[in-house]
């Protein structure tokens, strides 16, 4: 993904995003997003931020076969768009979960897991990542 | 408002040229492109590509272009906007030559994408066209994003895999004749469902490939044409959509398409039914489906079975891609919206050779950048 070595900093400004599902909620319309954000992107209102619920279910997905770099390690993968309870979606890998299993409607919940490792002795890099419910 | 008109027009083979580098490719089109319109000088250069700096460590692809064409001096310059980089450099000189202060500019679109052995590095480099924070850093490519909107379309309108398979196969089918197209062969239904998936359910033979090529247009303004070979920009525009598919509010129904050819063609003073040929911006076939229904040509769901009625065929009642679209005539990225626009000049004057289309009066350009977060639409007009 990158051909340069990437500051820590990329990821440590992403922490409350990318460990806790804190995103931002529009105030004119409701819009849930994973992203933090001062402007809607559906309405323009204003955005402030929020915490996004942990559970959701599956709307779309795919199993990707010829990843990016430095994805090559988890190939096949599951990536899906996933509707959370309550409103906001995000798009995330799928893990604990057989690929062919997988189908739409499914339940998922939010879990913290390794996303990738940048190059030998880069850092390695957690982020959210969905599995099948486990106490339904 | 003035007039603004194509006068010249040129292109590369589309394919992999493993002789020619981004410089070579650029000039042959951008050349090409003042012979054919018989000028020597222009007074600017726009070029639009998406990713000579990834792929070629290239950047300043406008003073490369003043400097490979033989015209330094001249304002030139990259016009980026994904796989719609072309037609949003073509947005540019249109609205240069429109505002008045120049009179005839040159338009080049240009990706060299085999320069990069690894697939990973162009799948990396197609990526970008995303969400950096939301999509890619999670895993996902270009490909299969447009699957996730692939199953939605799929599950949504209750179609089966088959139903996919009846753009792909007209896009081979009308390529197999076009001297500037990079995969001249047939498929068919079996061949189509035989084929792997890339990002299930895309499969191989519902992408694009990856191909390097160039194309140019000469554009002048004039209160009538300038010459007996020119065709007029009737109407274009360009709208966008949300970086991030998690945000769109209708992934089925980006309103980028909609606005983009309904202004286009508002400005043209026409209505979808009067286009006689269009170009749409099949990159995967889902993404051709949306430009169909986008453009009104379809309901809902019915644009699989609009491609099968044989309606968009050549000598259909509106043809779509006559020389074979992203699908076979190939997609060198940031020179797709111009190779779209190239092709609809030379059907506008009759020249299209053996992918003519009979009594082509108008045409309608599509290209869609991003998961149709940037498109831009181009109307082109006879001169009679």
């Amino acid at each position: 993904m990158w051909s340069y070595r990437v500051s820590p900093v990329v990821f440590w400004r992403r922490r409350a995003s990318l460990y806790r599902l804190e995103g931002s909620r529009c105030s004119s319309c409701g819009h849930v997003t994973i992203s933090r954000r001062v402007k809607c992107p559906r309405c323009g209102g204003d955005m402030e931020p929020c915490s996004l619920p942990q559970r959701g279910r599956v709307i779309s997905f795919t199993v990707v076969n010829t990843p990016p770099r430095g994805f090559e390690y988890y190939t096949p993968y599951v990536l899906a768009l996933v509707e959370l309870d309550g409103g906001g979606r995000v798009l995330a890998q799928l893990t604990d979960v057989d690929p062919s299993e997988v189908e739409q409607g499914m339940e998922v919940e939010a879990v913290v897991r390794r996303v990738r490792v940048s190059g030998k002795g880069g850092i390695i890099v957690y982020g959210y990542k969905f599995r099948p419910v486990l106490h339904p | 408002m003035r007039r603004v008109f194509v006068v010249g027009a040129g292109l590369t083979k589309v394919g992999q040229h493993w002789d020619r580098s981004l410089k070579d490719l650029l000039a042959e089109a951008g050349l090409k492109a003042m012979e054919d319109a018989g000028v020597d000088e222009v007074e600017a250069i726009f070029v639009g590509n998406m990713m000579s700096g990834i792929l070629n460590g290239q950047e300043s692809l406008g003073s490369l272009a003043a400097d490979y064409l033989g015209l330094t001096g001249v304002p030139a310059f990259k016009v980026e906007a994904a796989c719609a980089s072309g037609g949003a450099a073509l947005m540019q000189g249109v609205l240069a030559v429109k505002s008045g202060l120049f009179d005839r500019v040159l338009v080049v679109g240009v990706e060299k994408m085999t320069d990069a052995t690894d697939t990973a590095d162009v799948t990396s480099g197609l990526a970008t066209a995303a969400d950096f924070e939301l999509e890619l850093f999670f895993g996902a490519s270009f490909v299969s994003l447009n699957a996730l909107v692939m199953r939605l379309y799929a599950s949504e309108h209750g179609l089966s895999e088959e139903e996919f398979g009846h753009l792909p196969i007209l896009m081979h089918k009308n390529a197999v004749d076009v001297e500037h197209a990079q995969l001249r062969f047939e498929i068919n239904m079996e061949k189509y469902l035989d084929s792997p998936y890339v990002a299930e359910p895309i499969r191989l033979l519902d992408s694009s490939p990856i191909g390097d090529g160039a194309a140019a247009v000469v554009l002048s303004a004039g209160s009538s044409p300038p010459s007996d070979r020119s065709v007029e920009v009737a109407g274009f525009w360009s709208a966008t959509e949300t970086l991030a598919l998690c945000d769109r509010e209708d992934l089925l129904r980006p309103k980028s398409i909609r606005a983009a050819v309904r202004k286009a063609l508002e400005m043209a003073g026409l209505e979808i039914g009067d286009v006689s040929v269009v170009q749409i911006h099949d990159a995967f076939s889902i993404v051709g489906y949306l430009c169909i229904e986008g453009a009104g040509l379809a309901e809902p769901g019915r644009a699989p079975a609009f491609i099968e009625s044989g309606e968009a065929n050549r000598d259909g009642s509106i043809p779509i891609n006559p020389e074979g679209g992203l699908k076979a005539r190939g997609h060198p990225v940031g020179a797709t919206g111009i190779y779209q626009v190239v092709e609809l000049y030379r059907q506008l004057l009759g020249e299209a050779g053996p992918s003519q289309v009979e009594g082509a009066r108008h045409g309608l350009a599509i290209n869609v950048g991003g998961v149709a977060s940037n498109v831009v639409a181009h109307v082109l007009r006879r001169v009679d």
